[in-house]
């Protein structure tokens, strides 16, 4: 088939189109329809996702390090007969601290790792604090602050006072902002600190940060580690936690892996400790996915429906082209068009309609409440979207018109001319 | 040796059957030849198998046993799409019921067949398809939907469709069939001064035994068979 053939099938489909608006707007409308609802469903769960994947990915750590006593531990039992049937009854769990033994050396020698991009002990431990007559249940990490600040950016956090401040201030403490707001206090108040042992201290807030999701900054505080180590009369060795920071966050599983074969601690790399996150954002791409799915599946239909329609009624008029020299091929290629022109127009009108729904979506007013700190919807404009939806628009309208299509080419003329 | 051939169509005992509701026979070895620039008149009873003759003739219906030759090439077994290609090139139609396309106008239905064939540039195409319209003297339509010229004038565009690849053979199958006996008149006309003055070869049936007589020469079909040419 030549070039000026493809022209002659193009304008006559032209014709067809054109000779039949409304047939061809309501088919193109379903088009519309479809990809519009996808690029908006898809561009607010793909805002929401991406926002709370920074949110969590920044305030989780790519390896987290501790000492985990609710590990299955194998009975004497079992170690000394590891091939018989044991039976234990009423294995308790063994009394031991939640202590990283010999941490200087672990920090030492993990920090040698050139695959480390930051490495930070943390002590934390619950408490109670004080302010007033108020009293709130909360925690304190005890941190080298700095090198917190490498792993989870804690300066651009910072909503009052500066993390040095907790350096020049030894009894200090930097409190996250939902806390600070339970407790009335600002920065310069002081609050009492209580242990579950039953030790207190008063400590001066240096400084208020917010990481942006409610069950970090209603409940934790920074302070300096040795200070921990004071208020739980531990000594200077006593740490709880190591957090580590990657120069490729991609390799968390493996270097985990070894970290944890290595010093027989736990070590948790970022996509396990965060699975049920995972779990979601998978959950919310099937129903984007699903969704427009159906919707352009449903255009597909309209579109059949009328290039059926159109066929039926255009018999005569196949039957005459093939009479005149028009193959099969020539044939199915008018209506090949003409379904593919619906799908490409009326995609591109529903990219349109979808960036402008998405506009607005993202300008709509939206509380996150105490859970997120949010003020607007999350929206996400990336390009790939609209590019997979016109494509997919595309798509389904060729597989909707291929089957109307061949049936046209497929026309006998001798019964459609001798019907007449 | 090589023969000069003056005969533009061919068929070698052509043989067809229709199955369907029952087998039976309804072309019974036609062996018929129509020499360039002749106008053929084919007759008979309603139901003798005219129409399916033409169809043979016309490469659109391949069901058949037999040999069939036009313009010196042999058709017989050939695919679709070479069919469909020599149709465009070869031959023209003109049919009972015009059959133009209503969404075009008048030039752009006597262009298309010309357009698909692709041998000129569409300045040409629409210079000769004038030029064919005002032998048929329908030039002033040429702009004007189909849908608004009358049943001869309708007949009359389908003829310079027909015309515009300056085909071997233009085959008719009733084509005064739905006409008042003027327009018959003008359209016979037509065939007479295509075949005598530019050398057209035209087959057309017919039921009309006016237009038949005055045809150069009247094959008559009776139950399947050639019974006079
Ligand atoms: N598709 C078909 N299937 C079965 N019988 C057919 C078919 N087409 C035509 N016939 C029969 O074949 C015979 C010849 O038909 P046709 O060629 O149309 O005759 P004519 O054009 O001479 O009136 C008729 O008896 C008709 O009923
Ligand atoms: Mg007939």
């Amino acid at each position: 088939m030549n070039l000026n053939s493809y022209k002659l099938s193009f304008s006559i489909a032209w014709v067809h189109l054109v000779s039949k608006p409304k047939q061809t707007i309501i088919a193109m409308l379903g088009v519309t329809f479809g990809i519009g609802m996808f690029i908006a469903l898809v561009s607010l769960m793909t805002g929401l996702n991406d926002f709370t994947e920074e949110i969590t990915m920044t305030s989780s750590p790519d390896i987290h390090i501790y000492h985990d006593i609710t590990e299955t531990r194998l009975s004497i039992l079992e170690q000394i007969n590891p091939n018989g049937i044991n039976r234990v009854h009423h294995q308790k769990p063994k009394d031991e601290t939640l202590r990283l033994r010999n941490a200087r050396q672990l920090l030492d020698l993990i920090r040698k790792d050139d695959r480390m991009q930051g490495v930070a002990p943390v002590l934390s431990s619950q408490v109670f604090y004080n302010y007033g007559p108020v009293q709130l249940n909360g925690l304190i990490l005890g941190v080298e602050i700095l090198e917190e600040d490498k792993l989870f950016d804690l300066k651009a956090k910072m909503k009052e006072g500066r993390l040095e401040d907790l350096l020049s201030y030894h009894e200090g403490i930097i409190m996250g902002s939902g806390l600070a707001k339970k407790l009335n206090v600002k920065k310069g108040d002081r609050v009492v600190i209580t242990t579950p042992q039953g030790f207190t201290r008063t400590l001066k807030v240096v400084g208020i940060f917010q990481i942006g999701i409610g069950t970090v900054d209603n409940v934790r505080s920074y302070a300096n580690i040795s200070m921990v180590q004071t208020i739980l009369q531990e000594e200077q060795s006593y740490i709880t936690d190591i957090n580590i920071k990657l120069k490729d966050r991609h390799l968390a599983k493996q270097v985990a892996h070894e970290l944890q074969t290595k010093f027989s601690y736990k070590a948790e790399d970022w996509e396990t400790a965060n699975a049920t996150f995972q779990t979601g954002v998978t959950i919310r791409n099937i129903i984007t996915y699903a969704v427009s799915f159906t919707l352009l599946i449903v255009a597909g239909f309209g579109i059949y429906n009328i290039l059926n329609m159109t066929i039926y009624n255009k018999m005569k008029d196949i039957a005459i082209l093939k009479a005149m020299g028009f193959a099969g091929k020539d044939v199915r290629s008018i209506f090949m068009i003409q379904s593919l022109a619906i799908g490409l127009v009326g995609g591109l009108i529903g990219l349109l309609v979808g960036f402008t729904l998405s506009s607005l979506i993202a300008r709509a007013p939206f509380d996150g409440g105490d859970v997120i700190s949010l003020d607007h919807f999350p929206v996400n404009f990336d390009s790939t979207y609209y590019i997979t939806g016109i494509i997919f628009g595309v798509v389904t309208t060729a597989v909707a018109g291929y089957m109307p299509s061949r049936k046209a080419a497929q026309v006998d003329p001798i019964e459609i001319l001798r019907g007449q | 040796m090589t023969a000069i051939v003056n005969y533009v169509l061919r068929t070698q005992d052509i043989i067809k059957y229709f199955y369907d509701p029952e087998k039976f026979q309804v072309l019974k070895n036609i062996s018929l030849t129509v020499n360039r620039g002749e106008f053929l008149s084919l007759v008979g009873k309603s139901g003798c198998g005219k129409s399916t003759l033409m169809y043979v003739l016309s490469t659109m219906d391949t069901d058949y046993q037999g040999q069939l030759e036009i313009a010196g090439m042999q058709l017989t077994g050939k695919s679709q799409n070479e069919l469909a290609q020599f149709r465009n090139r070869h031959i023209g139609f003109v049919f009972q019921f015009h059959y133009l396309l209503p969404e075009f106008t008048v030039l752009q239905n006597v262009m298309i067949p010309a357009l698909k064939l692709g041998q000129f540039s569409n300045e040409e195409i629409e210079h000769r398809a004038i030029e064919k319209l005002s032998v048929l003297g329908m030039q002033e339509h040429a702009k004007k939907r189909t849908s608004k010229l009358s049943g001869g004038q309708q007949q009359r565009v389908a003829i310079a469709r027909a015309l515009i690849n300056d085909p071997d053979i233009i085959m008719g199958d009733e084509p005064t069939g739905n006409l008042d006996s003027y327009n018959s008149g003008v359209v016979f006309d037509i065939f007479r001064e295509l075949t005598s003055v530019y050398k057209q070869t035209i087959i057309a049936v017919t039921h009309d035994d006016e237009f038949a007589k005055k045809t150069d020469r009247v094959v008559v079909m009776s139950d399947g068979q050639i019974a006079t040419s």
